[in-house]
């Protein structure tokens, strides 16, 4: 059978970085095809030239046989190719069918077209389990929804392949299951998918082919049944690399963080962290699990002392955070604070990495005296970190923004690690960050739970907080659902995260 | 205080004051609802009405004045469309630059030109546009109380009833039409747009090129119409207070216009108030002038809740993120 795309040859370079080097791959059409690898090894952009929206310095695309030239995203939609972004491409304050029709409008009034794809929208939905209201507004809408809306834009416009870029990234266990049936239904239909992740698991539920690339290059194509999570992921870093930390059994000792019953509350007054109470001690590491915007980051805030609670009590080696005051001072007491966001709150882009490396501690003697900051300090400070954490690029003076995702997480931790804390609290610590990197956050977080640091972690990724808490934590709605050892199966927890106690005891 | 405030003359006079602000507001709606910050329609509207003038007292005729002005208003608006959209400048930055070119160049030039400190020549009324009357309405003049306020909305320029014409055309436009429904799209997000494989580029400068045609028209109308000459700074801040109604009117047609009205009002209360006296105190003309901006300011700064722009407003768009 003829493939559904063949890429032949392809070639990009974005100024010296070279982001595709003479790419070849083929996509059988009916099939599911994922390509994996890790953050800027080239996948995205390889798409990106399938879907028109960069050149190609060289190289070849086919559909179905025929060579096609593919200037721009309308000529790749023309060419029945449909992609759902990363970062979605929908326009927040229009109605689910304003943005259906964006493109396709049909004559110079949207009436009509509005009309059709009602009716369309209705037949898709029926076939593939794709509902959603078609009046609604996109914005408010939950993000489950609105990735759905991308898939209907692109089957609306008769995509026959459907690239989709990192589409779990912000899905629920649930609802990635639910795309996982769109997908397999779609296939069943004749429909050709292609699935960018670097999620392991992923690629092995679900794709039937799979190639995998590293640094721009394919390195490798599997039938996904003859391979395996392990030589994927050898082949993806290019060595072998642990995919389960080892870890010792956890000797807790005094109690360092004690929460008790906080509540906190939004604007409109809804307690997004209800009631909330737990302990952390010496020398373990808790895990709070849960759907992302359950009040995992509220909780989170209150404790680094960020945001206040409405009611409750936080008390760190013996002194209530309410008295220890903002951030700085919660840092000299030794609470140091890896934030979720990373690019918000972590660092700032526009720094060096130097100067991000000493944030929130820009105050201390050694870097600098009075209002002077000594420059050669704060880089003999930044470059001694990059070595014990082995950051890449090891350039003090490479702007924050510049470092891959992984390096820019450990530039994080080794500043908050270096102050020897005696309660670390991380939010989300490999969000985006490849597998490579992940490994070493993960033993550098052990390591210091053995050194009898205490760890509180906050993650969405249920595999790092089975593979690294010796407690679990669920929250769901602001409440914590229940609590369980580092032995729970996975479904035990997830039932927890969807709010099911299923003993009520 | 009923004449100043209510009288059939104010009113009227109320109207003709909205008229550059409705055609300017709406020259801005146009363009930043496809992201394009527009802070040039002072500019824009002091060159047309600065070229409107010239040509008409060359020509003799207004249409001649009115399309050349619409000409000079497109230039100064691809101007600021190459600047923030090829260029992908600061927008701010931009149409400040074309406030400061007009205002400068219509005195240089008028004074070349004329000789007459940066004025031109008062226009003759062959060089005017036609005055609109209503059907009939000359009959109603006459019946008392409500005659004369009938009439408020009969006897204008043609521009006048233009202006009011393109509102509700505005409103359906963006809503209803393929290039509102794009138009609006690529003010929100134009990666949305170009992955829908339409031209983020080509919308936005059709959409600036919209603008420079109605900040022509307020331009004409405001030298040729309003004043029957150009002097200089004669815009005095109304780019700028349209802007004000935009915000105050959330991006959006229709409350465009009452914001205008609201504006003119103000104006033509202004005009009205000069030698009013409070007791023996006359009010400095100065102060009386100062309303509307003063009113600008607090309608602005406490009136209004949440006014929000359309997202990708101000931000040029690189396909990279």
């Amino acid at each position: 059978m003829t493939p559904a795309i063949e890429l032949i040859h392809i070639d990009k370079r974005f100024g010296a970085v070279h982001a595709n080097k003479d790419v070849s791959l083929s996509i059988g059409q009916g099939s599911i095809h994922g390509i994996i690898g890790e953050n800027g090894a080239g996948k995205s952009t390889l798409m990106s030239i399938l879907f028109g929206f960069y050149a190609a310095d060289s190289g070849e695309i086919k559909v179905r046989g025929a060579p096609v030239k593919i200037k721009s995203s309308s000529d790749a939609i023309a060419h029945g190719i449909g992609m759902v972004h990363q970062h979605f491409m929908l326009v927040d304050p229009f109605t689910v069918l304003e943005n259906v029709v964006l493109g396709v409008e049909g004559g110079a009034l949207i009436g009509p077209a509005l009309t059709k794809a009602r009716s369309e929208l209705k037949r898709l939905a029926e076939e593939y389990e794709m509902d959603v209201d078609p009046d609604a507004v996109v914005g408010e809408l939950p993000v489950g929804l609105q990735q759905r809306v991308e898939i209907l834009k692109a089957l609306y416009k008769g995509a026959e392949v459907l690239i989709l870029d990192e589409p779990t990234g912000v899905l629920t266990p649930d609802e990635a299951d639910h795309l996982f049936r769109i997908l397999g239904t779609l296939r069943d239909q004749g429909k050709t998918v292609i699935l960018i992740t670097h999620k392991l698991r992923e690629i092995m539920a679900i794709t039937d082919h799979v190639s995998v690339m590293r640094r721009g290059e394919v390195v490798a194509n599997f039938e996904t049944k003859d391979t395996s999570v392990e030589e994927l992921a050898e082949a993806m870093v290019g060595r072998s690399v642990l995919l389960h930390v080892e870890k010792g059994k956890a000797s807790p000792g005094e109690v360092v963080l004690d929460v008790k019953n906080v509540t906190w509350r939004d604007r409109k007054n809804i307690a997004r962290v209800d009631n909330v109470s737990f302990t952390v001690r010496k020398g373990e590491i808790v895990g709070i699990a849960g759907v992302s915007g359950n009040g995992q980051s509220e909780l989170l805030d209150c404790i680094a002392g960020i945001t206040k609670p409405a009611s409750g009590e936080i008390v760190f080696e013996g002194k209530s955070i309410g008295q220890l005051g903002d951030p700085r001072h919660l840092r000299q007491e030794g609470l140091a604070h890896v934030p979720e966001d990373r690019q918000h709150r972590g660092l700032i882009t526009a720094f060096d990495a130097s100067e991000s490396a000493i944030l929130g501690w820009q105050f201390e003697d050694e870097l600098g005296k009075g209002f002077r900051l000594d420059r050669d300090a704060v880089i003999a400070n930044c470059r001694k970190e990059m070595q014990d954490f082995d950051v890449r690029p090891a350039d003090p003076l490479l702007r924050s923004g510049k470092f891959s995702g992984g390096n820019q997480q450990k530039i994080i931790l080794a500043r908050e690690m270096s102050s020897n804390p005696d309660l670390l609290i991380v939010g989300q610590p490999t969000r985006g960050v490849d597998i490579g990197a992940i490994e070493f956050i993960h033993k550098r977080l052990i390591a210091l739970r053995d050194q009898g640091k205490a760890i509180l972690l906050v993650s969405v990724e249920l595999d790092e907080i089975r593979s690294l808490s010796d407690r679990i934590i669920v929250m769901f709605a602001g409440r914590i659902m229940g609590e369980r050892d580092a032995n729970a199966t996975e479904r035990d927890i997830g039932l927890l995260m969807a709010g099911v106690q299923k003993d009520a005891a | 205080m009923f004449d100043i405030f209510l009288s059939a003359e104010t009113l009227s006079s109320t109207i003709r004051m909205s008229v550059p602000l409705i055609f300017a507001c709406l020259a801005g709606l146009w363009s930043e609802r496809s992201g394009i910050v527009d802070i040039g329609l002072e500019g824009k509207m002091l060159a047309a009405a600065f070229t409107a003038a010239a040509a008409g007292a060359y020509f003799q005729s207004p249409w001649i004045a009115l399309l050349l002005a619409i000409g000079v208003s497109i230039l100064f608006s691809l101007v600021h469309g190459y600047a923030s959209i090829n260029q992908r400048g600061n927008q701010v930055v931009s149409g400040v630059a074309i406030n400061m070119l007009a205002a400068g160049l219509a005195v240089v030039l008028g004074n070349e030109w004329f000789k007459e400190g940066g004025r031109t020549p008062p226009l003759p009324p062959e060089a005017q546009f036609p005055i609109f009357h209503m059907p009939g309405f000359d009959a109603i003049q006459s019946v008392p109380l409500v005659g004369p306020y009938l009439n408020i909305i009969s006897g204008h320029s043609v521009l006048v009833y233009l202006a009011f014409v393109l509102v509700p055309v505005t409103a359906w436009a963006l809503a209803k039409t393929r290039f509102g429904l794009r138009l609006r799209a690529v003010g929100e997000n134009p990666h949305a747009v170009d992955t829908a494989g339409i031209s983020v580029a080509k919308l936005r400068y059709q959409a600036v090129i919209i603008a420079g045609i109605l900040c022509g028209f307020a331009g004409t109308y405001l030298s040729v119409a309003l004043q029957g000459s150009f002097v200089r700074d004669m815009s005095a801040g109304r780019g700028f207070m349209a802007l004000a109604a935009l915000i105050f009117a959330n991006w959006r047609a229709w409350p465009s216009m009452w914001a205008c009205l609201l504006f003119g009002y103000l104006q033509a209360v202004g005009l009205r108030m000069q030698g009013f006296k409070i007791g023996d105190v006359e009010i400095p003309v100065q102060f009386i002038n100062m309303l509307p901006y003063v009113m600008t300011v607090v309608l602005l700064a406490g009136f209004i809740g949440k006014s929000i722009p359309p997202r990708a407003s101000g931000i040029p768009y690189t396909k990279d993120r």
